[in-house]
């Protein structure tokens, strides 16, 4: 509870940010499921047939699940792609449904003698909706208001998987960090989110159907009606990147989220053009796919993981023949490969620094032949996949004391320490190999594909900037392996601030 | 000419059967005309085909000596009055406001609305003060009507349609209320159209009144001449009314002297 209440106090701003982020999306979501939601269901009422079958299609439209959505979004043009575009888009479709059908129950559940009488008082269609249906509605499609407004709070979570804000963030932050506090971090204000909103719109909902409220029932039209031209003013300037501006994006994890600072904060710095960040996208097909569209201008892959991942090619061992491929494939298709920062993030063979020390142990070939008497550890993954334990093994012909453990990653890297285990594979920049005292040994005969970190842009921007193509080649071999080690540390472990870690590094850089 | 006029008109439902059945009346200016019969008799219809919630499948009406057909469906509403036997009053407007809907709809100036509102509240026994603010659901049955009716007048329209306007009331309001409009109806001398199933109030109220059975006008006259109509079907709606004599009671219903 206190490391919660710490994180809060020292992330005071971010938190701001991220709230502020969360309430615009939900609000402006809202505001245009309305203005799209009310319209249709008026003419549902009016068209008696299609009105069941439009419940019946938002209906349908709710029970697809989130991610997927924003899944079959992506490649949509102009709300597809990631950003708060796409997930306005997704989180108006959510709240289309509870608008549609109270705005529906309202209009039709007036007593058909107060319909009556305003038609034959001589009333127009639209006097009649204007001055009766809608007044007399309006306590309904508040109440649906409500509940799609509930709804997109708790939805607006997931759309930080697509770069669009939010509190999600934390949440995404804290379950890639295996932190429980950074995630909650995230979910209580999101909660408290919910419950204000559900509580403010219950309170205007009672207020309204209570009788003799004409004078406030106009005033709350037109308060809603202001907030909606403010609400869809701001969306317009929020949802489209700023013109000019240099768009940066990351996968969402720590390193990414570091990496991503460091390119923005070295094309600010080199060129002065405004940056924009969209970090924390939710993947590597998601960035990549942001590269495309032109939603994002430049991040950081890996050049094993564009390979197979990105061009479905198999696995290869040169690092050299790796970026070749690569990076012409890239260029085949307007994307351009950049130098590269100089550190592999690839399996890490790590055992504890005092005994590598003690036995002079460099590579995995030197600890081949004392590992009959240890212990191995490996998450899941690694003994699974293609380029992992069982061809390791092969390669260096490692045989252990007893067959390896299975255990989660994070929690292996512990394990070695605690001398549980003698041996792991790991992640080679993980933090916690330099806050742990751990070695990673060479991979002499080069049995892991190389995922050398580098960034990728798209070729039109850096045509049009030639000064952010050089700002980026500056960079080109400057990450080690040991500072990338020693950042992600300062993140993870020292709970430092992404943006800090970056400054700091390119200070010490020039 | 004034007033209203149906000529040989036949209206039926989508499948087939028929409501009005070759249906011919004509109602005067000034003069209050009650349409008696049992409920599905068609007699709802009939004050339908004037303000053109329905068009006639044949024959045709005549408002001020147009067709229906010809008129402007909203022009033609606006110079029906019609009041609804669940009244119908707008739960979220005042007294005034309700009564200002279809002056406000012409667009008349507010001053000229104000003035007619407190008019027609004088006129229906409802202190302007008191009333003009007040919401419909904090005044009794016999209140509502009368808000109702004063709606109806609002513009001064030449027709008046009246569909059950007294029904749910318990008897002693709606004996007033029927006093209380012979008193308006000669001051304002309408055009009137008043549905009822009640024979007793057909009586009090028309000048002529007309049975409605299955579809057809199967007796018309004046009050006098009814009572000493043959018609079995007539005798009959006419005996029900006896007691009234002793105390009220609806037609079809006769619960016997108290």
């Amino acid at each position: 509870m206190t490391s919660l209440v710490r994180f809060w106090l020292t992330h005071q701003q971010e938190v701001a940010t991220l709230v502020a982020e969360h309430i615009l999306l939900v609000a402006i979501s809202t505001t245009i499921a309305v203005a799209i939601g009310v319209p249709l269901a008026i003419f549902a009422t009016r068209r008696p047939r299609l009105a069941a079958p439009l419940v019946a299609i938002a209906n349908v439209v709710q029970t697809v699940p989130s991610l997927a959505m924003f899944g079959f979004l992506l490649p949509v043009p102009f709300i597809g792609g990631v950003g708060a575009r796409a997930a306005l888009a997704v989180l108006v479709l959510y709240g289309l449904l509870p608008i549609v059908r109270s705005t529906i129950v309202g209009i039709t559940g007036i007593d058909p003698s107060i319909r009556l009488a305003g038609l034959a008082m001589g009333m127009t269609p639209r006097q009649l909706l204007r001055q009766i249906e809608l007044p007399l509605a309006l306590p309904s499609i508040v109440a649906g208001v409500r509940v799609a407004a509930v709804v997109g709070v708790g939805s607006a979570t997931i759309a930080a998987a697509i770069g669009a804000g939010g509190l999600g963030q934390y949440i995404y932050r804290g379950l890639s960090m295996v932190d429980s506090t950074v995630i909650l971090a995230g979910a209580i204000p999101a909660a408290l989110l919910a419950l204000i909103v559900d509580g403010s719109l219950l309170w205007l909902e009672r207020r309204l159907s209570a009788r003799r409220r004409v004078r406030s029932r106009r005033a709350v039209v037109a308060a809603a009606a202001a907030l909606m031209v403010v609400v869809l003013a701001g969306s317009a300037l929020w949802a489209t990147r700023s013109p000019g501006a240099i768009v940066v994006g990351s996968k969402n994890f720590t390193e990414q989220l570091i990496l991503g600072e460091i390119l923005a904060q070295a094309i600010e710095r080199g060129t002065g053009l405004p940056v924009q960040r969209r970090l924390n996208l939710g993947g590597t097909l998601i960035c990549d796919r942001a590269l495309i569209t032109g939603d994002i201008d430049v991040y950081v892959e890996y050049t094993g993981t564009a390979l197979t991942a990105i061009f479905h090619q198999p696995a290869a061992k040169d690092p050299k023949a790796v970026t070749d491929t690569v990076r012409d494939l890239y260029s085949r298709s307007g994307r351009t490969l950049l130098p590269p920062l100089g550190y592999d993030n690839t399996f890490a063979i790590l055992v504890r620094g005092d005994e590598a020390r003690a036995r002079g142990l460099r590579t995995i070939d030197d600890a081949a032949r004392v590992a009959p008497q240890w212990r191995a550890g490996f998450g899941y993954e690694f003994l699974e996949r293609p380029d992992g334990y069982a061809g390791l093994a092969k390669t260096y012909g490692l045989t252990f004391r007893s067959p390896p453990q299975v255990m989660d990653l994070s929690l292996s890297y512990r394990a070695l320490a605690s001398r549980q285990v003698d041996l792991i594979a790991g992640d080679a920049t993980a933090g916690l190999i330099k806050g742990l005292d751990l070695f990673q040994l060479e991979d002499n005969r080069h049995y892991f594909p190389p995922y050398d970190a580098v960034p990728v842009a798209r070729a039109e921007t850096l045509l049009r900037y030639p000064q952010v193509r050089k700002a980026l080649e500056r960079l080109g071999g400057r990450i080690t392996a040991d500072d990338m080690r020693d950042m992600n540390y300062a993140a993870d472990a020292l709970k430092q601030n992404p943006a800090d870690i970056a400054r700091a590094f390119l200070e010490r850089l020039h | 000419m004034e007033g209203v006029e149906f000529r040989h008109v036949s209206y039926r439902i989508s499948g087939g059967a028929h409501i009005l059945d070759d249906f011919s009346l004509t109602v005067g200016a000034g003069e209050t005309f009650a349409l008696v019969g049992a409920s599905g008799a068609g007699k709802t219809t009939v004050l339908k085909l004037v303000n053109r919630l329905l068009l006639p499948d044949a024959g045709e009406v005549l408002v001020q000596g147009i067709d229906t057909r010809e008129w402007d469906p909203i022009r033609l509403r606006r110079s029906v009055g019609y009041v609804i036997q669940d009244v119908g009053l707008f739960p979220h407007l005042t007294v005034a406001d309700n009564i200002a809907v279809v002056p406000r709809l012409e667009q008349w100036p507010d001053d000229r609305v104000a003035a007619r509102v407190r008019e027609l509240l004088e006129l229906i026994g409802l202190t302007p003060e008191t009333y003009t603010g007040r919401w419909p659901d904090e005044l009794s049955g016999g209140q509502r009507q009368r808000v109702g009716v004063a709606r109806a007048l609002a513009v001064d329209p030449p027709v008046l349609l009246m569909d059950e306007p007294f029904g749910a009331l318990d008897p002693i309001t709606r004996r007033q209320l029927q006093q209380e409009f012979r008193r308006i109806q000669a001051r304002v001398a309408k055009c009137v159209i008043l549905v009822t199933h009640d024979m007793a109030e057909a009586l009090a109220l028309a000048d002529r009144l007309g049975v409605l059975d299955e579809g057809r006008l199967i007796w018309c006259g004046t009050p006098q001449a009814i009572t000493e109509s043959d018609d079995l079907r007539v005798r009959a709606l006419v005996e029900s009314v006896v007691p009234l004599a002793h105390g009220p009671a609806k037609a079809g219903q006769p619960d016997g002297p108290a």
